[in-house]
C-alpha cells in the first residue's frame, strides 16, 4: 500500500505544463487566504476573549475597507479567469496534421480504432511527440474520456462525435478512466494510454490490423449498396463522394455546412430534412438508421475520408445490388438508369 | 375568518394575495422549463415541429382559447360581485366561469380523442408520418404537445376543483365586502392559468404552420 | 430592540406543554410544533444518508470492489446523494431553525399561513417514506443528478418511484419558501424595517427566493425524466432525436442554484452566533445583506460551470466560467466581515460559537476551492473527480452541517429551555472539526491525482489517500453519535435554561424559553437596529 503513493499525478502531455503551473497557482492563493483567515480569527478570538476584552466596540462597518477586500479578490478573480481561460483556449480545435484515432465509448469498455486497421480495447497506443486527436462517441449513455497524466478530459456522447486531443510529452503506460457515471461497471472502464518512441510505433501499427479502417469501410460500401448510387459515372444516382470530406456543402435552402464526421454520419442514419436536401439532387437516399452500427459507421467515414479527388474506385460496371442485398435492405430501390 | 397570525383582515387579504402571487411565480418556472425544452427542439428541429404544427386541430384550438378568455371575463365579474359582498350574483358568475372550463376540458378532449384516432399520440402506436421529415421528432413534438397541454389540462381541473370550492362558500353567503379575499386568489389562479394557454395556442398551433 | 415584555420568567404553560396529545403534534399549525416535527424527520433521514455515506467509505478502505457488488456500490452512492440533499441539507437549517425562529424574529405569533406550514412538513415526510420504500426495494443507481439518458433508458432500478419522492420533497420546499416570503414581507412588527431586520432573515429571504424560482424547474426536469422512462417519448433520448445534455441545462439550473439554498440559511446562522458570541454589531450590515441577495441572483447565471467538458460551446463556458468567479465575491465578503466582527469583540468559545468558527475556516477552504472548478483549465482536469467531491463536502458537510449543529446548540435553550452539556458538546465540536478534515482533506489530493469520482474499485496508488478518508469518517461518525446522545439527555436532566442565556438582542430572545404558543405576551416594537449591544450594556451572558 506505502509503495506507491502518488502526490502529484505524472505529467505526460502538452497540457500538464500549461495546466499545472495555474492549479499551483491556486494552491498557494488558497493557503495564503486560508492561514490568513484562521490565523486572524484566532489571534482575534484569543486576544479579544471575553475574560480579557469585556468590553467590546461598536464598530458599524467601514466603506474603505469593504471595498478594498472586494475589489482585491474581484482582481484576483478576473486574473485568474483570463489565465484559465487562456489555458482552455489552448485545448481548443484539434491541429490540422494531427494523427487522427477513432473510438467508441459503450457499457463498460472502450474500443479505438487506428486508420492503418488496428483496434484496440481498452488500450491506446500513440506515439511521443506527436498531436493525437481521438474522435469519439457512445454507443449508449454518456461516458466520459479521462486520462489524468495528459489533464485531458472529454464527455462523450451518444449520437454525436467530439474530438478530444493531445501532445504526449513522455513515454509510458499512463491510466485511461471514464470519468462519467455510467453503470454497473464505470469503474471498470478502465486502461492505458501507452506513448511509445515513434519507432516503435510503427513496429506496433505495423504488427496488427485486419485491413485499415478505409478498406473495411469499402466493403461495407459495397455490403450496404451504397456503390449502387454514389458513382463517378453518368448514370449515378446521388453524387459522387470523392473529395467529400471537408468540403463546403450547399442545401436546397441557401444554407451550408462543412461535410465534417457528425455530417457525414448524420446523412447516412438520416431521415434528412425537406430543407436540408444537397444542392441539385433529389431525396432518395434510404435511410440507414438502426443498420450501422457505431464501429462500422467509423470504417464507412474513414473510407469516404480516403477518397481523394480521384474519382471512385470502382468499375462502373460493378455489382449493384441485386435481389440479395435489396431483400437485406428494402429501402433499396431498383435500379433505374438516368436518360 | 380572521386567522392566526394577523393583526387584521387587511393584512390577512394582503398576505394571501402576496402567495398567491408568489405560487403563481413557481407555476410560471415550472412551466416555463416546459416551454424552454419545447422552444430548444422547435429551434432544432424545426421542419418536423412544423409538420407537428399542420397536425394541430386550429378550429378547436380557437373555439378553446375564445372560451377561457371568456371563462376569464366572467370570472373578473364574479371576484368583483364578490368584492360587494353580492353572493348570489358570484356564484352565477362562477358557475358560468366551470361551464367554460369544462367546455375547454370537453373540447381538449375530443382533440386528444381525434389524435389518438389518428395514431398521432406518442408510444408503440405512433404512425404519424410526413415526407421528408424525421418520424422520431415528429413524436417529439407529439410528446411536448401532450406534456404541454396536458398539464396545463391537469391544472385547469385543479381549477375547476377550486372555483367549486369558493362558489359552494359564495352559496352559503360567506363572502362580504370586508372578506372576499378566496374569491380573488383563485380568480388570480383562473387567469394564470389562462395565460399558460393564450401563451401555448399560438406556440403549438400558430407560429409554425406556415412557411416563415 | 423590543420595548421589553413584563417579566423574563418562564410561564407555566409553553408550546410543548400545552397539550401532550398525538392529535396535538400532528394536527398541529404551531410553527415552533412543526419545526421540532421537521429536526426529527431529517435527523432519521441524516442518519440513514449517513450510513450510507459509512458503507460507501467501509468498501473504499480497499482498491477492489470487495465489500459489496458494483450495483449495490452504485445504489450507495446515489442514495447517499439523493438522501442528504432533498431530504436533509435543503430542509436542515430552513425548515428546522427558520421555522422555529423566523416568525419570532419578525415579532409575529406565526407564520403567515401555518396550515401550508404543517402541509409541507407532510409532503417531506411522504416525499421521505416513498424514497426510504424505494430504497428498500431494490434502491435507485442513477447518481443523484440522474443524467440521461442512463437515468431514462438503461437503468433498471426504481427511477421512477424516486423522484416521486424527491418532486414531494421539492413541494415541501416551495411551500417553506412561500411562507418565509410572505411572512417577512407582511407579519413583520412595528418598527421593525427591512434595515432593521436580523441577518438570519436576509439570510432566508434570499434562499425563499431561489426555493420559488429553483425548485419548479427541477420538478419538470425528473417529471419529464419520469416520463420518458414510462412511455418512451425520447426528450433525452439521441436515439429518437432527443438531446441528453439538455437535461443537464434543465437540472442543474436548479442543482446549482439549490447549493446556495443550503448554505445561505447556514450563513444567516453564522452572523446570528457571531455577532451574539462577540456581543457587538456586525461588521458591515448592508454588506452582508447585499451579499446574500447578490448570493441568490448570481446563483442563478452559473449552472453551466457543471457541464465544462460535457459539450457545450467555447462561449457559453467563458461565460459561465466568468459569472462563477463574480459569485464567489459576495461569500467572500461575508467571511471577511464576519472575521472583522470579531475584532475588539469580547469573544466567548461556546459550543455555538465554536461552530460558527469551523464554518467560516473550512467554508473559506470550500469556496476557494470552487475556484479551481470555476477556472475552465483546471476544471477539464478535475472535473468529475474526488476533487469535486471535497469541495463539495467542505461547504455542505464543513459548511452547512456545521452551522446547522451551532444552530441546534444556540436555539436549544430556546426550544427546550434547557442547556446541554457544554464539556461534551466542546468535545464533539472539536471531533468533528477534526474527523471531518481528515476525511475530506485528502480527497482534494485524490482528485488531483486523478481518481474519478463515483468509483467502486480504484487504481491500487490511491488506496492510502483513501484509507486516511475513511479513518477521518470513522472520526466524524462519532462527532455526530455524541450530539444525538446528549441532546436527548438535556430534555430531561440538561440545566433549566433561563430565557436569554446567551444575553442576545435578538428579537427571539426578548420572549421565554421555552415560548408559548403565541410567541410573545404582545407584540414587540422595534426602536433600534440589530446586534446593538452597545446601547444595551445591561443584557449580560448568564450561560
Amino acid at each position: 500500500m506505502w509503495t506507491d503513493f502518488p502526490l502529484w499525478p505524472l505529467r505526460a502531455s502538452n497540457f500538464a505544463d500549461k495546466v499545472d503551473p495555474l492549479y499551483i497557482f491556486l494552491v498557494v492563493l488558497t493557503v495564503f487566504f486560508t492561514v490568513g483567515i484562521f490565523l486572524t480569527i484566532t489571534v482575534f478570538a484569543i486576544k479579544y476573549r471575553r475574560s480579557v476584552h469585556p468590553n467590546p466596540e461598536p464598530i458599524e462597518g467601514s466603506l474603505p475597507v469593504e471595498l478594498t477586500w472586494s475589489i482585491i479578490p474581484l482582481g484576483i478573480a478576473m486574473f485568474i479567469f483570463v489565465w484559465s481561460a487562456s489555458v482552455y483556449y489552448s485545448y481548443g480545435a484539434p491541429p490540422k496534421d494531427s494523427l487522427r484515432v477513432y473510438g467508441t465509448a459503450k457499457q463498460w469498455m472502450w474500443k479505438f480504432q487506428h486508420p492503418d486497421g488496428q483496434r484496440e480495447i481498452n488500450e491506446l497506443h500513440v506515439p511521443v511527440g506527436r498531436d493525437v486527436s481521438v474522435t469519439l462517441i457512445s454507443q449508449d449513455v454518456i461516458h466520459s474520456f479521462f486520462v489524468p497524466a495528459f489533464r485531458v478530459k472529454m464527455d462523450v456522447l451518444p449520437n454525436r462525435y467530439r474530438t478530444v486531443w493531445f501532445r504526449p510529452t513522455r513515454t509510458g503506460s499512463y491510466h485511461l478512466f471514464c470519468a462519467e457515471y455510467c453503470g454497473t461497471s464505470h469503474s471498470g472502464m478502465i486502461g492505458y494510454v501507452t506513448v511509445m518512441e515513434p519507432g516503435d510505433y510503427e513496429a506496433w501499427l505495423a504488427s496488427g490490423g485486419e485491413g485499415s479502417l478505409a478498406s473495411s469501410g469499402e466493403k461495407l460500401f459495397r455490403h450496404f449498396g451504397c456503390i449502387s448510387c454514389h458513382r463517378a459515372d453518368k448514370g449515378a444516382r446521388g453524387p459522387d463522394l470523392a473529395g467529400l470530406y471537408g468540403r463546403e456543402i450547399h442545401f436546397q435552402d441557401g444554407t451550408t455546412t462543412p461535410a465534417d464526421e457528425n455530417y457525414i454520419r448524420d446523412r447516412i442514419l438520416g431521415p434528412r430534412q425537406p430543407g436540408r436536401l444537397v444542392a441539385g439532387w433529389q431525396q432518395i437516399m434510404p435511410v440507414f438508421r438502426g443498420q450501422v452500427n457505431e464501429e462500422e459507421m467509423l470504417e464507412l467515414i474513414a473510407y469516404i475520408k480516403s477518397l481523394q479527388q480521384n474519382p471512385l474506385n470502382v468499375n462502373p460496371n460493378a455489382p449493384v445490388p441485386d435481389e440479395e442485398q435489396r431483400k437485406r435492405n428494402p429501402m433499396i430501390e431498383p435500379q433505374v438508369v438516368r436518360p | 375568518m380572521l386567522e392566526t397570525p394577523y393583526r387584521d383582515l387587511d393584512q390577512q387579504r394582503e398576505t394571501a394575495t402576496l402567495g398567491m402571487f408568489v405560487f403563481l411565480l413557481t407555476e410560471l418556472m415550472m412551466f416555463g422549463g416546459l416551454f424552454c425544452s419545447y422552444l430548444v427542439y422547435r429551434t432544432l428541429y424545426f421542419p418536423a415541429f412544423q409538420e407537428g404544427s399542420r397536425h394541430m386541430d386550429l378550429t378547436i384550438g380557437a373555439v378553446n382559447t375564445a372560451v377561457l378568455i371568456c371563462s376569464s371575463l366572467t370570472m373578473a365579474f364574479g371576484v368583483q360581485a364578490a368584492q360587494k359582498g353580492l353572493n348570489r350574483t358570484t356564484v352565477s358568475f362562477l358557475l358560468v366561469t366551470m361551464l367554460f372550463g369544462i367546455t375547454f376540458l370537453v373540447l381538449k378532449g375530443v382533440e386528444y380523442h381525434a389524435h389518438w384516432q389518428a395514431h398521432e399520440v406518442p408510444g408503440a402506436g405512433f404512425l404519424a408520418h410526413a415526407a421528408g421529415v424525421d418520424p422520431n421528432k415528429l413524436q417529439l413534438f407529439f410528446s411536448l404537445y401532450f406534456l404541454m397541454t396536458g398539464l396545463h389540462a391537469l391544472h385547469m381541473l385543479i381549477g375547476l376543483g377550486l372555483v367549486t370550492w369558493i362558489t359552494i362558500e359564495a352559496y352559503k353567503g360567506r363572502y362580504t365586502e370586508a372578506y372576499h379575499n378566496p374569491v380573488e386568489n383563485v380568480g388570480l389562479y383562473w387567469h394564470f392559468v389562462d395565460i399558460v394557454w393564450i401563451y401555448l395556442f399560438p406556440l403549438l398551433y400558430l407560429i409554425s404552420r406556415t412557411h416563415l | 430592540m423590543s420595548a421589553a415584555p413584563a417579566a423574563a420568567v418562564a410561564p407555566r404553560e409553553h408550546y410543548l406543554n400545552i397539550d401532550y396529545g398525538i392529535r396535538s403534534w400532528l394536527l398541529t399549525t404551531d410553527h415552533k410544533r412543526i419545526a421540532i416535527l421537521y429536526m426529527i424527520s431529517i435527523t432519521v433521514m441524516f442518519f440513514i444518508g449517513g450510513i450510507f455515506a459509512t458503507l460507501i467509505r467501509l468498501e473504499l478502505m480497499t482498491p477492489a470492489g470487495d465489500l459489496v457488488t458494483s450495483d449495490t456500490y452504485n445504489k450507495l452512492f446515489t442514495m447517499h446523494g439523493i438522501v442528504m440533499v432533498f431530504f436533509f441539507l435543503i430542509p436542515s437549517v430552513p425548515a428546522v431553525i427558520g421555522n422555529f425562529v423566523l416568525p419570532m424574529m419578525v415579532g409575529a405569533r406565526d407564520m403567515a399561513f401555518p396550515k401550508i406550514n404543517l402541509l409541507s412538513w407532510y409532503m417531506y415526510v411522504i416525499g421521505a417514506v416513498i424514497t426510504l420504500y424505494c430504497i428498500i426495494i431494490g434502491g435507485v443507481d442513477t447518481g443523484w443528478t440522474f443524467y440521461t439518458p442512463f437515468s431514462t433508458t438503461y437503468s433498471n432500478t426504481y427511477v421512477f418511484g424516486s423522484i416521486v419522492g424527491i418532486l414531494f420533497a421539492g413541494f415541501s420546499s416551495i411551500f417553506t419558501g412561500l411562507n418565509f416570503i410572505a411572512t417577512i414581507h407582511k407579519l413583520r412588527a412595528p418598527g421593525l424595517t427591512w434595515r432593521r431586520m436580523q441577518l438570519f432573515l436576509w439570510s432566508h429571504y434570499a434562499t425563499a427566493v431561489i426555493m420559488i424560482l429553483g425548485t419548479p424547474v427541477v420538478a419538470i426536469s425528473l417529471i419529464l425524466v419520469a416520463v420518458e422512462r414510462v412511455w418512451h417519448v425520447g426528450i433525452f433520448n439521441p436515439a429518437l432525436g432527443g438531446d441528453p445534455v439538455l437535461f443537464q441545462h434543465l437540472f442543474w439550473f436548479y442543482s446549482h442554484p439549490a447549493v446556495y439554498i443550503m448554505v445561505l440559511p447556514a450563513m444567516g446562522v453564522v452572523s446570528e452566533l457571531v455577532t451574539t458570541f462577540s456581543r457587538k454589531r456586525v461588521f458591515g450590515y448592508e454588506f452582508i445583506a447585499a451579499a446574500s441577495i447578490a448570493i441568490a441572483v448570481f446563483g442563478f447565471l452559473v449552472w453551466g460551470h457543471h457541464m465544462f467538458v460535457a459539450g457545450i460551446s467555447v462561449y457559453s463556458a467563458l461565460l459561465f466560467s466568468i459569472m462563477s468567479y463574480l459569485v464567489a465575491i459576495p461569500s467572500a465578503i461575508k467571511v471577511f466581515n464576519w472575521t472583522a466582527t470579531l475584532y475588539k469583540g469580547a469573544i466567548s468559545y461556546r459550543t455555538p460559537m465554536l461552530y460558527a468558527f469551523g464554518f467560516i475556516g473550512l467554508f473559506t477552504i470550500g469556496g476557494l476551492t470552487g475556484l479551481f472548478l470555476a477556472a475552465l483549465g483546471v476544471d477539464i482536469h478535475v472535473t468529475d473527480t474526488y476533487f469535486v467531491v471535497a469541495h463539495f463536502h467542505y461547504i455542505m458537510v464543513g459548511g452547512t452541517v456545521m452551522a446547522y449543529l451551532g444552530a441546534i446548540h444556540y436555539w436549544w435553550p430556546k426550544m427546550f429551555g434547557r442547556m446541554y452539556p457544554e464539556g461534551w458538546a466542546k468535545i464533539s465540536a472539536a471531533t468533528i472539526f477534526v474527523g471531518f478534515n481528515v476525511t475530506f482533506f485528502p480527497q482534494f489530493l485524490l482528485g488531483y491525482v486523478g481518481m474519478p469520482r463515483r468509483y467502486h474499485a480504484y487504481a491500487p496508488e490511491f488506496q492510502v489517500l483513501n484509507v486516511m478518508s475513511t479513518a477521518g469518517a470513522s472520526i466524524l461518525a462519532v462527532g455526530y453519535l455524541l450530539p444525538l446522545i446528549y441532546l436527548i439527555w438535556s430534555l430531561r436532566y440538561g440545566e433549566i435554561a433561563p430565557a436569554n442565556p446567551w444575553g442576545s438582542t435578538g428579537l427571539e430572545w426578548q420572549t421565554t424559553s421555552p415560548p408559548p404558543t403565541h410567541n410573545f405576551e404582545e407584540t414587540p416594537v422595534v426602536s433600534e437596529e440589530a446586534y446593538a449591544y452597545d446601547k444595551h450594556p445591561e443584557m449580560e451572558f448568564v450561560a
